[in-house]
């Protein structure tokens, strides 16, 4: 088995004449901490040689939209993972400046922000849709959402495309 | 790039193909693992794993793709072209540098 030319393997690699692996990720929360969950494992799956297909329904909608993708809150009230009580969380500008102080550690640990994810996403060749349905009972048209969106999809178009994927939903 | 005339053995590999030792790797073998997944290594391909290893040198960590797209000279859309199983893995693969940490 040992050639002269060329190094010797040891150990067997994993088969690399294996179909192409695919997951499908629907985001259906429009809310910052909601938001990377999709944004980063469809990124990680892209950078493993996976095909990624993104479908952005419902609230999911916030992330792709060119007025909001920028920014997305971080919900303290009803978020018992803030660990501080509901109602102090309700008070005016607990939002903003959980949002704010979120923000900044994620700058500190150089994490894009959302709009640069999409950008990553798209270049990595991910293909990012949104959902029809949920389109129209928000009134939005393709024009309100980030450019890298290649589609509008319904929830049938959803699945054609998404056969044999591994699907995760958000 | 390549001395076909030598024969080098494969240095032992973990379990997805990755060198124990980076120090093991020489161009050579970054050419035998290029043809193990079907690739042929280009200067761009090249320009790739010599920012990866020398970045390792220096980091003591493998660069995600985002900071490969960054600060090798080879944006994020050439890589995915370079590198279409995946350029998060196979580039430090190729490299001879452990699989990288970063999800970016």
């Amino acid at each position: 088995m040992q050639s002269t030319a060329t190094p010797v393997l040891h150990a067997a690699p994993r088969a690399d004449a294996e179909p192409t692996r695919k997951v499908a990720i629907i985001c259906s929360k429009g809310t910052l901490d909601m938001a990377y969950p999709g944004l980063i494992l469809g990124n990680a799956a892209r950078m493993s040689g996976i095909d990624v297909m993104m479908f952005f329904t419902f609230w999911g909608l916030e992330i792709i939209q060119k007025k909001r993708a920028a920014a997305l809150r971080v919900p303290t009230v009803g978020n018992p993972s803030m660990h501080i009580p509901t109602m102090l969380g309700g008070l005016p500008g607990m939002e903003a400046m959980a949002t704010k102080m979120m923000a900044r550690g994620m700058k500190k640990l150089d994490i894009p922000d959302v709009p640069e994810m999409l950008q990553i996403l798209a270049d990595a060749g991910a293909k990012l849709y949104a959902c029809g349905m949920a389109m129209d009972m928000f009134k939005l048209t393709k024009d309100d959402l980030v450019p890298q969106i290649e589609g509008v999809l319904t929830a049938i178009d959803f699945f054609d495309k998404a056969e044999g994927a591994q699907i995760i939903f958000i | 790039m390549v001395s076909e005339a030598v024969a080098t053995p494969m240095p032992t590999r973990d379990v997805d193909g990755f060198l124990c030792d980076s120090a093991q790797w020489t161009p050579a073998l970054a050419e035998a693992l290029a043809r193990e997944v079907g690739m042929t290594l280009t200067p761009e391909h090249w320009q790739v794993l010599t920012f990866c290893r020398e970045d390792f040198a220096r980091q003591g960590v493998s660069p995600g793709v985002r900071r490969v797209a960054q600060l090798s000279g080879i944006d994020m859309k050439a890589l995915y072209r370079l590198f279409p199983k995946g350029p998060g893995k196979l580039a430090a693969k190729l490299a001879g540098i452990p699989k990288p940490k970063s999800c970016l």
